[in-house]
């Protein structure tokens, strides 16, 4: 029988506002264990919260790039549990009236517009994490992390392959990043996904049992996560079994899930409106202001690079999926005109090192205009295509001006007719038997000259110009 | 008189006309405190030395020109559920024994700024679950007025501690009448504002919806007085009003005439002792006397307040104590092999029974399942005797009803029966879940010789009205009132 694939997906993203969402202690990642702290994120005795009003507004500024409705009124409830990276026993989170719902994210299928539905969007806290060290028989609690703001986007089962969920966890990451809402980096935590996901025969309408699946800590491993619960599910549908509603954890070194906990298991949360805090209230002008706040988002600019650039669709859509790689594209146009030049060196050189180094693009030394200035300096002549590779790799390690680099490694290019003459005329006479394989129309005969002289010249040659010079002289 | 038997009003005029200092008035509070605290047992914690050196600090000031506000000088007893820097706040409570907090409540910093001396912290029910200071893991108060007796709780240290001249003004909190019951068992005065009219900040919490910090005193003016200094928006807890203050003290008009005065039936029904109701009919004779007009009205959804009471305060206590789990500040179980024996055994032995039976209570009323019949449904009856409020004040300025259906019980009475406990709660409960301020004060005696206390409810931040009624009844029946008869 074949079966349908059914996926939702939970995605937490933690917020970058200053401050955490209930007191004034620093939101910065990392530090000291146990320095960004203060009575009221420890849960002391007596404490009580206060809404940072960032932490709001960069919530209501996601929903609206995810399209949501933005709730006049909202709350927040106790979400009650005892573990030891969570000081008050209980997380203040939203249960029945989130900031945002009904929403939708558009994502690519084959060429296709898919329209993936948001259910909703609400605000909570961060827990604390637990560091275990090895030998003392003990585990150590890090509270930095408590309090750290965070939403949780929660989609509808609308996904139809694990691949659909990767392109929509890609979007999703795209747009928070250009709301500036979030760092998005998984591997730090501050972007999170569990998934849902659950199989049914072609053509029945009723959706399956389900598996929760956690601990997926990149998109990579979402994408093998998923595939292999496919597997999974398949295989024990096929032999006639039937799959358990049960939460199970990616283990990314081995790829495979394996469960974690079952349905009778789940925890009795205990959900309450939290009395500490007053009820949120959201008026017209301020959801416009916000509105009024909010970025060209990544669907509208890769319109306006195909539109008004000439962008291939292929290149406007590498490009605004990274709103550092937009930023960087944009940038870069302001000093040269050919953007398709300048969409070839960020698909290609720029995106290579980025990856070989695992760096994000706000890491790179390289500065948007001094691509261009390299891209002028090949139309100009100063360099060949190729030593701009080389000038590339250097201005990617050091940051330095391309100007700067070729003088320092005399990488200019030869272009003086005289001077190339010379080495042209040496290389014919120290290679008869080329030069009488060229005679008798063996074309490649000319490929090993032309390497010669580069040899001679340290790639430096202008090749057009020893092409000519080549011919002429034989 | 002795300067420790004195009200704060009374030593300011003292202190501004440097009659005395403030050091000699705290060192005769201490003097009291060693002569009569072995029988009383109002306080948990002693400052002794830090209050000296207070006191001799505001000496200091004054000798240097400056003015002395109200209460400059003035001893203060805080309730051991409040915050104090660098001072035990232990809530009676094992699991808290040794907690000192890091920080200081909102009040705390307050009353710094006006300049009051902290003598100590004041015994209570554990985590102020209770109307007799009982459940203490300190041992019980006992009533000044009848050493065998209660002081009502849950500030019964507050309130003996007044009564017994062991310090001059003092701070209670009041989750449903734990600030007014202990004052009507220790005839004295207690108040609790409006919710929000005090920041809970640094308030242990309780009951959050509930909770509100009040003054327990010696006279209606002390408790303007204490008003003045801790009331006002704090930025610090969300749920404080951002409303004006008034000055309190403004309202101490020994005036009544035309004052209407609903006196709902319902707090006079079974259950409340005969003596109290004469002596609420006493009253109402007194007020109509003055000029007022009483009349009898009816909350009809008083019945279901103890009721709603019971599953809204224990469901969220059970949530607020839940961080004392024996990880971090807490006591903590010795033989814990592994979590969740460390939350089991901590929890176990940390908490007293009554904790843990409300917490059990209110585990339930959260549960799954439970959760749309017991506490949201709790929450609409709530807004039911919230109305019921408002509507009878559209007519009437104050409500008045005894404070308690008893005066003060004997020790031991009814610490075995926890429903008889809970429903001594009546006359206050209904205050709390509608938000309103409510005044206990003395109203007369019964043969016994033990206080019964009124009390006057007013609309919510309108303290000021039920002020006005409160001192003007004082005024009427001051030369009745008496003090304890605690001897040294
Ligand atoms: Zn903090």
């Amino acid at each position: 029988m074949e079966y349908g694939i059914v996926i939702g997906l939970e995605v937490h993203a933690e917020l970058k506002t200053k401050s955490k969402i209930f007191c004034g202690c620093s939101n910065e990642f990392g530090g000291q264990p146990n320095t960004h702290v203060c009575p009221i994120c420890l849960g002391m005795p007596g404490v009580l919260p206060v809404l940072n009003k960032s932490v709001l507004e960069f919530a209501m500024k996601a929903g609206m790039a995810i399209n949501c409705e933005i709730s006049r009124y909202s709350k927040f409830d106790r979400k009650n549990y005892f573990y030891p990276d969570l000081p008050k026993a209980y997380q203040i989170s939203q249960f029945d009236l989130p900031i945002c719902k009904d929403g939708y994210i558009d994502i690519d299928v084959e060429g296709e517009t898919k329209r993936i539905r948001v259910n909703r969007i609400h605000m909570e806290e961060d827990a604390g994490k637990l560091v275990h060290t090895e030998g003392y028989g003990s585990s150590a609690v890090d509270v930095n992390r408590c309090g750290v703001p965070l939403i949780e986007i929660v989609s509808e089962a609308d996904m139809r392959s694990p691949q659909e969920a990767y392109e929509y966890l890609t979007k999703l990451k795209s747009i928070l990043e250009y709301t500036e809402v979030s760092d998005c980096k998984m591997q730090e935590g501050s972007l999170r996904c569990d998934a849902n996901i659950s199989l049914r025969p072609k053509g029945q309408e009723e959706f399956g049992i389900r598996a929760e699946l956690k601990n997926m800590n990149s998109f990579k491993g979402v994408l093998k996560g998923l595939e292999y619960e496919v597997k999974r599910q398949t295989e024990i549908l096929e032999s006639g079994g039937e799959v358990v509603q049960e939460t199970r954890r990616w283990d990314d070194e081995k790829g495979v899930t394996s469960s974690m906990r079952g349905k009778e298991e789940a925890h009795d949360y205990r959900y309450f409106p939290d009395p500490d805090l007053v009820p949120i209230e959201v008026d017209e002008e301020w959801i416009q202001r916000i509105k009024d706040e909010l970025p060209e988002l990544p669907d509208v600019r890769k319109k306006r690079l195909i539109e008004e650039d000439g962008l291939p669709e292929y290149d406007a859509g590498v490009i605004t999926a990274s709103k550092g790689l937009a930023v960087f594209y944009d940038e870069c146009m302001k000093g040269y005109h050919n953007s398709k030049v300048v969409s070839n060196w960020i698909m290609g050189e720029l995106s290579m090192y980025l990856n070989e180094n695992n760096m994000e693009i706000d890491e790179c030394k390289i500065a948007p205009a001094q691509l261009a200035e390299m891209l002028k300096l090949i139309d100009n002549g100063t360099i060949s295509g190729k030593i701009a590779k080389t000038v590339f790799a250097e201005m990617f390690a050091s940051g330095k001006d391309p100007e700067v680099i070729i003088k320092e490694k005399g990488l200019v290019q030869i272009s003086d007719e005289g001077e190339l003459a010379k080495i042209v005329e040496e290389v014919i006479a120290n290679n008869p038997k080329s030069v009488e394989d060229y005679h008798n129309g063996k074309e490649k005969a000319v490929g090993f000259l032309v390497g010669q002289i580069m040899k001679a010249t340290r790639g430096k040659a202008n090749p057009a110009l020893v092409n000519k010079l080549l011919k002429e002289k034989m | 008189m002795k300067l420790n038997e004195l009200t704060a009003h009374e030593l300011h005029e003292k202190l501004v006309g440097k009659e005395v200092s403030a050091t000699e008035i705290t060192k005769t509070v201490y003097e009291r405190i060693d002569a009569v605290e072995g029988k009383v047992n109002s306080y948990v914690t002693l400052t002794r030395e830090q209050a000296i050196a207070q006191a001799n600090e505001i000496d200091h000031r004054i000798k240097n020109g400056e003015t002395v506000t109200p209460l400059m000088g003035i001893p203060i007893a805080i309730k051991d559920n409040m915050c104090t820097d660098g001072v035990k706040t232990t809530c009676s409570s094992k699991m808290l024994a040794d907690f000192v907090s890091p920080y200081n409540a909102t009040v705390m910093n307050k009353l710094n700024t006006a300049g009051t001396v902290m003598i100590g912290k004041t015994n209570l029910d554990e985590f102020a679950m209770g109307g007799s200071t009982e459940t203490s893991y300190f041992g019980t108060t006992h009533n000044p007025w009848d050493l065998e007796r209660v002081p009502g709780g849950s500030s019964g240290g507050s309130a003996a501690a007044i009564a017994a001249d062991e310090a001059i003004i003092s701070l209670g909190s009041d989750t449903g009448g734990s600030i007014r019951q202990p004052a009507s068992f220790c005839g004295i005065v207690g108040l609790k504002p409006t919710y929000g009219r005090v920041s809970r900040y640094g308030l242990v919490a309780f009951a959050s919806s509930l909770d509100q910090i009040g003054p327990i005193t010696k006279d209606v003016t002390d408790a303007a007085l204490v008003m003045n200094a801790i009331s006002g928006h704090d930025a610090m807890d969300s749920t404080s009003a951002n409303v004006d203050v008034p000055d309190f003290t403004k309202a101490l008009i020994p005036d009544v005439k035309g004052m209407k005065i609903g006196v709902p039936k319902e707090y006079l029904g079974e259950g409340v002792d005969q003596e109290v109701a004469d002596n609420i009919q006493q009253s109402i004779k007194q007020f109509e006397a003055m000029g007022a007009k009483c009349e009898e009205i009816s909350l009809p959804n008083t019945e279901y307040a103890v009721s709603v009471y019971y599953i809204i305060a224990p469901a969220e206590a059970s949530s607020n104590l839940a961080r004392f789990d024996g990880v971090r500040y807490t006591y903590r179980a010795e033989d814990a092999n592994d979590l969740m024996e460390l939350y089991c055994k901590s929890r176990s032995q940390g908490f007293g029974p009554e904790v843990k039976r409300r917490i059990m209570i209110g585990t339930y009323a959260l549960s799954s399942g439970y959760y749309d019949a017991y506490y949201k449904k709790a929450q609409q009856v709530r807004t039911l005797i919230k109305q019921d409020f408002e509507k009878a004040f559209e007519t009437y300025d104050v409500i008045l009803s005894p404070t308690s259906p008893s005066a003060a019980f004997k020790i031991g009475e009814k610490a075995s029966d926890p429903l008889s406990m809970y429903l001594s709660d009546i006359c206050t409960i209904p205050v709390n879940l509608a938000g309103i301020p409510s005044i206990s004060i003395p109203g007369g005696y019964n043969a016994a010789g033990m206080p019964i206390g009124i009390q006057l409810m007013g609309k919510a931040f309108d303290e000021n009205t039920i002020l006005r009624a409160a001192y003007a009844f004082e005024q009427n029946i001051k030369d009745t009132l008496k003090r304890a008869p605690l001897k040294g």
